[in-house]
């Protein structure tokens, strides 16, 4: 993807499992939709979360969400995939998986 | 299909009549399957290397795959395992084995199909009969390019920007995936076509789980074989659980195809490019010909593709 300000390549980033493009030309960050709502949530997360110390026995960290390639669907971390994985009941990819 | 193969193939299969008690399982240009009831028969497709799938066969039918592999069945004729139709096509016979249920990809042998991967890719092929030819995917991913070449996308509005999408993850493929190029590496012992329709339970219903349909089987990047589940995740069409039980029972079964931990995508990002570009491909050679936009499923595999170039 090219930067559509400066027209330099766009690097991919995974911020918590947020997917983050960032121009190596003028540092420009393009989210996609829903990216800006997820930061938000996690920066409101860490700040309630940071003016306590530590407890003594933090709560176990939630699982991560699996390695995903840069080309793959934007995903908004392990709470809300919108709806788009396990299409479960969609016909199509019940065909698709037993496809060649 | 004409009824004279079907008769063929539900004689090969042991079916009481000629006409009668025999279910054809799969009717397609790459292969057309008959039941008999406790054996099935298959047509293999018109153009397929006899000689490469008659090594196959054997392997198939090798004890070191006893277990991984479904073996064939011995025919009369001069291979052992093929005999040939009047046309020339090759034709086989196998056990039959209960497929994994349709309706239910959550209660699919995901972990299953892991270990049997791990299991295969773990077979030296130097011990095998030979020669042992090379894994296929990278054809098939350049078949389903040619097919959707010759599709009329251009009808439609959409399938021809869709269409320049799949071009692009296609090219920027490197020229091994796409059958340009021998794969880089010795290679290992790979199914070629791995999907949930490729497992059976032999012996039916409650044997264990086998992997069966060795057309494509052969030496080659055995990141193939766990490209068609990773494709689906990274489209968004497989839920990351699924994913992450997959990837896991095939690294705790000693898989080869990714390292032991971490990140598996520097393996698999390829071969998984590869699987979105062939499967878009195959969905717009399918869509164009009946004038229709793509759907949801295919649309993410397409969009897949525009993000690769």
């Amino acid at each position: 993807m090219q930067c559509p300000k400066c027209h330099a390549p766009m690097h991919t980033y995974n911020r918590n499992g947020v997917q983050i493009e960032q121009c190596a030309g003028c540092r420009g960050i393009f989210l996609d939709y829903g990216e800006l709502e997820s930061l938000t949530r996690l920066e409101s997360q860490w700040s309630q979360q940071a003016p306590p110390p530590p407890p003594a026995a933090p709560a176990p960290a939630p699982q991560a969400y699996p390695a995903a390639p840069a080309w793959g669907a934007p995903h908004h971390g392990h709470h809300g995939h919108h709806g788009q994985h396990g299409h479960h009941g969609h016909r199509s990819f019940g065909r698709m998986l037993f496809s060649s | 299909m004409s009824r004279a193969l079907i008769r063929r193939l539900a004689a090969l299969s042991e079916a009481p009549g000629p006409e009668e008690a025999h279910v054809v399982l799969a009717d397609r240009p790459d292969g057309t399957v008959v039941s008999g009831g406790r054996t099935v028969a298959k047509a293999h497709a018109p153009d397929c290397d006899a000689a490469a799938l008659a090594v196959r066969l054997r392997i198939a039918a090798h004890p070191r795959l006893h277990g991984t592999l479904l073996p064939p069945l011995p025919v009369t004729g001069p291979d052992g395992y093929l005999v040939r139709y009047d046309d020339g096509r090759p034709l086989t016979r196998w056990p039959y084995g209960r497929p994994v249920a349709p309706d239910d990809p959550d209660a699919a042998p995901w972990e299953d199909a892991a270990r049997l991967l791990a299991r295969l890719h773990a077979v030296d092929p130097e011990t095998l009969p030979g020669p042992v030819p090379p894994m296929r995917g990278p054809a098939k991913a350049a078949r389903a390019l040619a097919r959707m070449r010759s599709a009329p996308t251009a009808a439609v509005p959409s399938l021809t920007a869709a269409a320049r999408a799949v071009e692009g993850g296609w090219a920027a493929l490197p020229p091994w995936a796409r059958d340009e190029a021998p794969a880089p590496g010795p290679g290992l012992l790979c199914h070629g076509d791995l999907h949930l329709g490729q497992l059976v339970r032999h012996p039916v219903p409650d044997g264990r789980w086998l992997l069966i349909d060795v057309d494509d089987l052969g030496v080659g990047e055995a990141g193939w074989d766990l490209a068609r589940p990773a494709a689906w995740f990274a489209s968004g069409l497989l839920a990351p659980e699924v994913w992450t039980r997959f990837l896991g029972a095939y690294r705790a079964a000693g898989g080869r195809a990714v390292r032991p931990d971490g990140d598996p995508w520097p393996e698999l990002d390829v071969p998984a490019r590869a699987l979105t570009v062939q499967t878009a491909a195959l969905a717009l050679a399918k869509a164009a010909p009946e004038g229709r936009p793509l759907d949801e499923v295919e649309t993410a595999l397409v969009d897949s593709c525009a993000r690769m170039a």
